[in-house]
């Protein structure tokens, strides 16, 4: 089985590495906007999958730290814009404020929401998020409700450009695997084994002489910081900041695709985002063509309502395949994964 | 500083937070008994204001409305409760807060299933469509009365409910230790549905008082849902009179932070900067209490497990 797993992620990621080549042969680039979103939510779910899957902390507000850093680069974009100040466009700087910036945020969300646990945990992440939401809602200045477009993009210079698709592309694959190369050392370095260990068995760690308060908020920290280049790839890709991407339901969209890929396992978190727009993507199409075999009329509402089945789809791999893709390619089923 | 707009504010807050003490109860409620974080209990306030709109329509009666949506949301609440959350009652929060997610999706597609994606308006009922002169000068619409009596009443029903009759007795004992009641004989299942089926009966009534002075529409519960979750944090989780010192704290605050907060900065800096930053400070009001509340109490203010 191990093989099957090793072979099956490894085709995934030579899939994804292929996408940009393979769409512009079939002359059909919406695919490399699909998949470049897709490598976005990846990262997003990664830096999620830290806490979540690794740490034990059920976040219920990772869509601030990723709205956090498309606004760095909405209001970089504002002010390059309306106050001449060009250096408010350097990619560079983009993208080390998009780290840091949330990063700190999340420190300090963090600071006074791992004082609680369990239930308390989800309900602070979830109620600092939309505080956060409404933050950028009541800031006129950047867009406010109806969020920023933007006309010019992070500038690297002769470096890159953002406004070209592939490049855009092969940027968030290359921060993909750098985002999982650095997870992979965190984890089974000694500060990842604190963090797991505090999952399973916070007190005995704490008697042992581990401050496990402090290693959970850096981890908290470090997963903020990541999410953070996600936000920042989703604005360069949508050429759009808005507070919508802050929404909590988007905090849920990304456990869902920590838990469907596999929590606590490095490429769990990639497996979820790609099958987690598969779904969103083709679900509706699928819908409606079961409904023509099955001789339906009227079947342009099937795939309409296609949430009406995603949602119960949702319930059943929580109650019975909770490890998830991961999980299935080990041969786990059931939930003791 | 004006009077006259001060009490209107703290009328408006007095009442946000009595439609928010609605919505945390039943779900202080559920949580404190079985143990189950619920985010669908959102869903079940829009299905509150939906069914009040599609009942006003048919009867043309706002009254005859109320009659029929309480049972009506009791029904899907406890419908939803056999169907689905019982399996959920000894998973760990994470299987909750999917499922229940899940359950969130699958509403608003049903809403839209069935109402159609517009908006709905419920108009106000003609009884209570005038105005009051509660001092001389002060003129306050009498359905925002309306709501404020009511749900006073509806609290004070839930405390004759909980604290003196026999349901609400098992209801505390299962609240403290749920395996010793089903062994004493008590059919716990059925008492959970009941107590699921009160907590929707409550969001429904919240939502269908809202829904004439707001816009029926999908969605409308997912954000009222996360303002009493700060509710529960604040009051602590699984009190019932936690829950309403600071569902009545929280309305108070927002709604009058919301009034008076530029006039406040103003005072203090320019107008250019007030009416940049009071808005955006003023939604963020009450999470800011949060935080502070939870930096000295991480168990909330009132605590049902410790008294």
């Amino acid at each position: 089985m191990q093989m099957i797993r090793i072979g099956f992620i490894a085709l995934v990621m030579l899939a994804l590495a292929v996408v940009p080549v393979v769409a512009t042969a079939i002359d059909e680039p919406f695919y490399v906007s699909l998949f470049t979103r897709m490598l976005v939510l990846a990262i997003a779910a990664s830096s999620l999958n830290l806490v979540l899957g690794y740490g034990g902390m059920v976040s219920f507000g990772h869509a601030a730290y990723l709205g956090l850093g498309s606004y760095v680069v909405g209001i970089g974009f504002y002010h390059a814009a309306n106050d001449g100040m060009e250096w408010a466009l350097n990619g560079w700087l983009h993208l080390a404020l998009a780290i840091i910036i949330p990063g700190l945020v999340a420190l300090l969300i963090g600071a006074i929401s791992l004082r609680t646990r369990g239930v308390y945990f989800i309900m602070i992440t979830l109620a600092f998020s939309q505080m956060l939401y409404y933050f950028f809602i009541g800031l006129e200045r950047y867009g406010g409700d109806d969020g920023l477009s933007l006309w010019y993009l992070s500038d690297f210079g002769s470096v890159m450009d953002m406004n070209d698709d592939s490049q855009l592309y092969y940027l968030a694959y290359g921060l993909l695997v750098l985002v999982l190369f650095v997870l992979y050392r965190l984890v089974n370095s000694h500060f990842g084994m604190v963090v797991r260990g505090a999952k399973s068995n916070e007190r005995r760690l704490m008697a042992v002489g581990f401050p496990t308060y402090r290693y959970r908020l850096v981890a908290f920290g470090i997963s903020g910081a990541i999410c953070g280049i996600a936000g920042f790839l989703m604005a360069n890709q949508s050429e759009f900041v808005s507070t919508s991407e802050m929404h909590w339901v988007h905090s849920g969209d990304l456990i869902v695709m920590v838990v469907l890929g596999g929590m606590g396992t490095l490429f769990g978190p990639v497996l979820g985002a790609v099958g987690f727009l598969m779904l969103e993507q083709y679900l509706p199409e699928l819908m409606e063509g079961v409904c023509h075999i099955i001789g339906g009329d009227r079947c342009g509402i099937a795939g309409e309502y296609w949430k009406m089945v995603f949602g119960p789809l949702l319930i059943l791999i929580v109650l019975f395949a909770r490890g998830g893709i991961d999980g299935l390619l080990q041969g786990k089923v059931g939930r003791n994964v | 500083m004006n009077w006259i707009l001060l009490i209107e504010q703290t009328l408006n807050g007095l009442q946000l937070g009595l439609l928010l003490f609605l919505l945390a109860a039943g779900l202080t409620l559920v949580f404190g008994i079985m143990d189950l974080v619920n985010l669908a209990h959102g869903s079940l306030y829009m299905v509150g204001a939906y069914f009040a709109a599609t009942f006003t329509a048919w009867t043309g009666s706002f009254v005859l409305a109320v009659v029929l949506t309480l049972p009506a949301t009791l029904l899907v609440g406890a419908v939803v409760e056999v169907v689905c959350l019982r399996t959920l009652y000894d998973r760990d929060h994470l299987d909750q807060v999917l499922a229940t997610f899940g359950l969130i999706l699958f509403f608003n597609e049903l809403v839209r299933l069935v109402w159609g994606p517009a908006g709905l308006s419920v108009p106000l009922p003609e009884f209570l469509s005038s105005s009051l002169e509660l001092a001389p000068g002060l003129i306050y619409p009498s359905y925002r009365l309306a709501i404020i009596i009511a749900s006073l009443l509806a609290a004070f029903f839930l405390y004759w409910l909980v604290a003196r009759t026999r349901i609400g007795m098992l209801i505390r004992a299962g609240a403290s230790n749920r395996e010793m009641v089903g062994a004493l004989g008590v059919n716990i299942r059925f008492l959970f549905t009941i107590v699921f089926g009160l907590g929707a009966a409550l969001a429904g009534l919240a939502g269908l008082m809202a829904a004439p002075i707001s816009t029926v529409e999908i969605g409308m519960g997912e954000n009222v849902l996360i303002l009493a979750f700060v509710v529960i944090v604040i009051g602590g989780i699984g009190s019932i009179r936690g829950a309403f010192v600071s569902a009545l704290l929280i309305g108070l605050i927002d709604t009058v932070g919301r009034a008076f907060l530029p006039d406040v900065i103003g005072g203090f800096f320019d107008d250019e900067f007030a009416d940049a930053a009071a808005p955006a400070l003023a939604s963020m009001s009450i999470y800011l209490l949060m935080a502070v509340i939870l930096a000295f109490r991480p168990e909330g203010l009132f605590s049902a497990r410790n008294g």
